[in-house]
């Protein structure tokens, strides 16, 4: 193979913030393959909504012609954050509830890279749900999907923080009796600024909300309703045609900028609708802190690292 | 101050020059009567005099106010420790006055404020007393709009004068301290300053003369050890952290904050402490040797981050800057009690790093030499520092910032293959590969904390748990294998051998000194690298007869701190007992001889 030339983000050349996306390999690349992109076979229980996220996952990247090496993908712990191992990329499989601040980490410290993190509900909205809100108000820039199956599937049938009022668990033998949470509210509320709601028995439109998502410059949040077929059997036949069901889309003349218009969709009862509830342009906290830092380094332009701390340590005498 | 200079004061006559060879100098006030700036002045000149210093405070854990001390030693010769007795207390108010009459030496000199001290009468034969209404003079001086405002600078001009402190030179210091401001501040200052000054002492006292200071080599920088941690981060190539505000690890955090975008770098305060560290991981992870940093309650936090820094092996420092605990604890106050959760907190076996400065240049070295560990054998280190540390001020050479300074950018040069645990080098240690980097052979690694092959995927193999297991563990015999061994201060063969680590080599040190020069046998060594330890420790030990570990904690269930614990499980040796305490303030050199003359007494019963 040829040797391949990266640009390779050069910190002297400062701001570790700002590296633009180095240039792509000179050599004409084809877009991966799935097979060139399937790691682990999934340990998920066949039947699994999680499979056609894999599955639309791999299709992002091949249509969106991105390489390996400027994929990161990210998750917490959970039946659904075992994604990492599936994809042949580089990528992190982190403790239980953290995945956003970790991924965040990434993504302000590396904007060359894609950052994608993937998680369930519990993940998500229960052991880390600060970090939900947290990472949504500073709008860092990466995309989100959270697989939601309304159940704890890895350690088999316990309530889950959206888990509906009577649902028969072993932690609730009589039905689930705390209110759950709506995730959709949860992340208008918390400042998200791409809000998506999608579900895996609907794989093109999966894609849709992955691409924009994507495409989305800050925090994009992507519900994709991922059935349980071990321990939530049918939980969202309501939301699919081939049981019976209704695939509600996002009316077109939905205003996707206007919050209240969005929480208002939010509140649709099961099985509600399906698209981009909320969608506003706000500065990232990356670019945010671009800025921060060019207004600093101007003031020591042309200055070596050394010689900026050495003013410092000028003043220290 | 020699004790012999100031009980020689003049029975009336005229006041005359003594030279003197250092003075300890204690300010008691309250926290918001600026007396950390009157200290900050004086060890500051200090530095800019070739003069050695070191400072000690306490400050109340409440929001506003409270009682206050700052203290300063400042000597022409080799200063260890912030001095066990002050020969001037500088006090503003009854309780100052009252609460740390008895830290002065027999004979030294309470210098009060008039308006808010009576002074007692069964003080006044043991030490000199001289009252100054320091606020109505101030009042008088700078107008009375600022109610107690500048009354730290008129008794830094007391002081100055009592000391012959060079005035240019303090002027220059005020000018930048004020600079920026609005000039009347300045103006104000400097007018307080000079009324100080030219308040005549009357005769009551001698002045007193610093002797010349040895010559010392390149300039002095003056800072606290949070300055120096926080400045040699960076020196190191640190351009990223995050972290969540707590005491006293927030001035480490502020600095970065402030310092960093100015290298192209950030710090991002996170909601939380789990949250700081996932973050530092995730850049760690992305090829930056990223820091977090807490105190005490966030540390315990911490640990499930750290553990999985452990298994995925990725690079991470950890500052803790002690404080006393367990709980919240003693917010302001100093304990060394974190080393045993530093060494072993978390689930699993899970070895990393743990280093201590012993003063504030250490500080900054010790930044240096963790990145560079954590960069080698991708492992997180912590950096214990403490409270005492944090916040004492020191003079020391100024490094050499161009030799030290280094750039540790990520390299994403294409790799032919990549098994992020590979399992074929005997040192455990594999060079990482960060995303970003194209791997030709199309096998991407994934870091993670659950058991993994070499290419990180999940697996429950026993044999690749306890291959993987012996690899963490080896990556640190080998780095221990290449620790320096730490030099014995004194003889390296005797009756009493002091170990210490963290903040208290000073006080040590200058206890080794003190007992030598009456004649007994004791040297000291002092750890720095505290996990792994260095090699050679034993042939030390084999040399005394009592190993005596100093140390701010308790001792124990069984009667060890935490070091000395952990020096008895390595080296199964008897000889090894404790000297703790846990008063929440440093080691006084007086304590940690008596409690060594003590515990070697009770030994020799036992033996």
């Amino acid at each position: 193979m040829s040797e391949i030339k990266t640009e390779i983000p050069n910190r002297t050349a400062g701001n570790i913030l700002s590296v633009s996306a180095p240039a792509l390999p000179t050599e004409e690349r084809k877009g991966l393959t799935k097979k060139e992109l399937a790691a682990d076979q999934p340990t998920w229980c066949p039947g699994c909504g999680d499979f056609s996220v894999l599955a639309l996952y791999f299709k992002l990247i091949e249509k969106r012609k991105m390489w390996h090496e400027k994929i990161t993908t990210v998750a917490g712990i959970g039946c659904s954050s075992r994604f990492p191992y599936f994809v042949q990329a580089h990528g992190a499989h982190y403790i239980h509830g953290r995945a956003l601040p970790f991924a965040s980490g990434i993504s302000l410290s590396r904007p060359d890279l894609h950052v994608f993190a993937f998680g369930g509900d519990g993940d998500a909205f229960s052991i880390g749900g600060n970090h939900f809100n947290h990472t949504a108000r500073k709008n860092i820039k990466m995309t989100y999907v959270v697989m939601d199956n309304w159940v704890y599937g890895l350690t088999k049938k316990q309530t889950s923080p959206t888990s509906p009022l009577g649902f028969k668990s072993k932690t609730d033998t009589w039905g689930a009796v705390d209110y759950p949470i709506n995730p959709m509210k949860q992340a208008i509320a918390a400042g998200a600024t791409f809000v998506a709601r999608t579900t895996h028995s609907n794989p093109n439109h999966v894609l849709q909300m992955m691409e924009a998502a994507m495409d989305h410059d800050g925090f994009s949040f992507v519900e994709c309703l991922s059935e349980c077929v071990e321990f939530y059997e049918g939980a969202f036949d309501a939301s699919n045609p081939r049981k019976g069901g209704v695939f509600n889309v996002v009316s077109p003349s939905h205003n996707v900028t206007d919050e209240l218009a969005a929480y208002k969709l939010a509140d649709e009862a099961f099985p509600g609708y399906f698209g981009i509830f909320y969608k506003v342009n706000k500065p990232t906290k990356n670019t945010k802190e671009i800025a921060i830092n060019t207004s600093a380094m101007e003031k020591v332009k042309g200055l070596k690292d050394w010689q900026i701390l050495q003013k410092s340590f000028d003043r220290l005498k | 101050m020699s004790d012999a200079t100031l009980t020689q004061s003049s029975g009336g006559g005229p006041p005359k020059i003594s030279n003197i060879s250092e003075a300890v100098i204690r300010i008691a006030g309250n926290s918001q009567d600026g007396i950390q700036a009157i200290g900050g002045f004086l060890a500051r000149l200090a530095g800019r005099s070739e003069q050695e210093v070191m400072t000690f405070m306490t400050i109340p854990s409440t929001i506003s106010g409270g009682p206050s001390i700052f203290q300063v030693r400042i000597g022409s010769g080799e200063v260890l420790s912030a001095g066990d007795d002050a020969d001037v207390l500088l006090a503003f108010y009854q309780h100052s006055y009252e609460d740390h009459i008895n830290s002065l030496k027999k004979g030294g000199i309470v210098l009060y404020d008039s308006d808010h001290v009576e002074p007692k009468p069964e003080f006044q034969k043991d030490y000199h007393h001289l009252g100054i209404p320091i606020s109505g003079l101030t009042v008088e001086a700078i107008g009375g709009t600022a109610k107690d405002k500048g009354k730290n600078i008129f008794a830094l001009g007391l002081v100055a004068k009592m000391f012959d402190l060079n005035v240019p030179k303090l002027e220059k210091l005020i000018g930048e301290r004020f600079s920026g401001k609005d000039t009347s501040i300045l103006n104000n200052a400097l007018a307080a300053f000079h009324a100080g000054y030219s308040h005549s002492l009357g005769n009551v006292l001698d002045t007193f003369k610093f002797v010349d200071s040895q010559h010392k080599e390149g300039q002095q920088v003056v800072m606290n050890g949070n300055e120096a941690l926080a400045y040699g981060l960076i020196a190191a190539g640190v351009r990223f952290g995050a972290g969540y505000p707590i005491t006293p690890w927030s001035d480490v955090m502020e600095i970065l904050r402030r310092e960093l975008p100015k290298y192209g770098g950030t710090f991002v305060q996170c909601e939380d402490e789990i949250a700081s560290i996932s973050m530092a991981l995730g850049a760690g992870f992305s090829g930056r040797v990223a820091v977090t940093g807490s105190s005490g309650p966030g540390i315990s936090l911490k640990t499930e981050g750290l553990g999985w820094g452990v298994m995925a092996e990725v690079p991470l420092i950890i500052c803790d800057i002690q404080r006393g605990g367990p709980s919240t604890g003693m917010p302001t106050s100093v304990e060394q009690s974190d080393l045993n959760i530093a060494c072993f907190g978390g689930h699993g076996d899970s070895p990393r790093v743990v280093v201590a400065p012993a003063n504030v240049e250490d500080c900054f070295y010790i930044a240096i030499e963790a990145v560079n560990i954590a960069r080698k054998y991708n492992v997180p280190v912590l950096i214990l520092s403490d409270q005492a540390i944090a916040t004492r001020i020191e003079a020391f050479t100024e490094p050499n910032l161009e030799k030290v300074c280094q750039d540790i950018s990520p390299d994403l040069t294409p790799v032919p293959d990549y098994k992020a645990y590979d399992l074929s080098a005997p040192t455990g240690v594999t060079q990482k590969v960060v995303p970003g980097t194209r791997v030709l052979s199309g096998k991407y690694s994934i870091a993670t904390g659950l058991e993994h092959d070499e290419y990180g995927h999940p697996t429950g193999s026993p044999k690749l748990h306890m291959q993987m297991t012996a690899k963490r563990r080896k990556k640190l015999q080998t780095l221990a294998a290449t620790l320096p061994t730490p030099k014995v201060y004194g003889p390296p063969e005797g009756n009493v051998l002091l170990v210490g680590w963290g903040s208290t080599e000073g006080p040590i040190r200058e206890a080794v000194d003190r007992a030598r020069a009456a004649g007994d046998s004791v040297s000291s060594i002092h750890i720095r690298h505290v996990n792994p330890l260095p090699p050679g420790l034993e042939n030390i030990f084999s040399g005394f007869n009592h190993i005596l570990v100093v140390e701010m904690n308790d001792e124990g269930l069984y009667g060890f701190g935490q070091l000395g614990g952990l020096l008895r499980a390595r080296f199964c040796d008897p000889k090894i007992r404790g000297i703790t305490k846990t008063d929440g303030l440093t080691w006084k050199v007086r304590e940690i001889l008596e409690r060594a003359k003590s515990n070697v007494a009770a030994g020799l019963r036992k033996m």
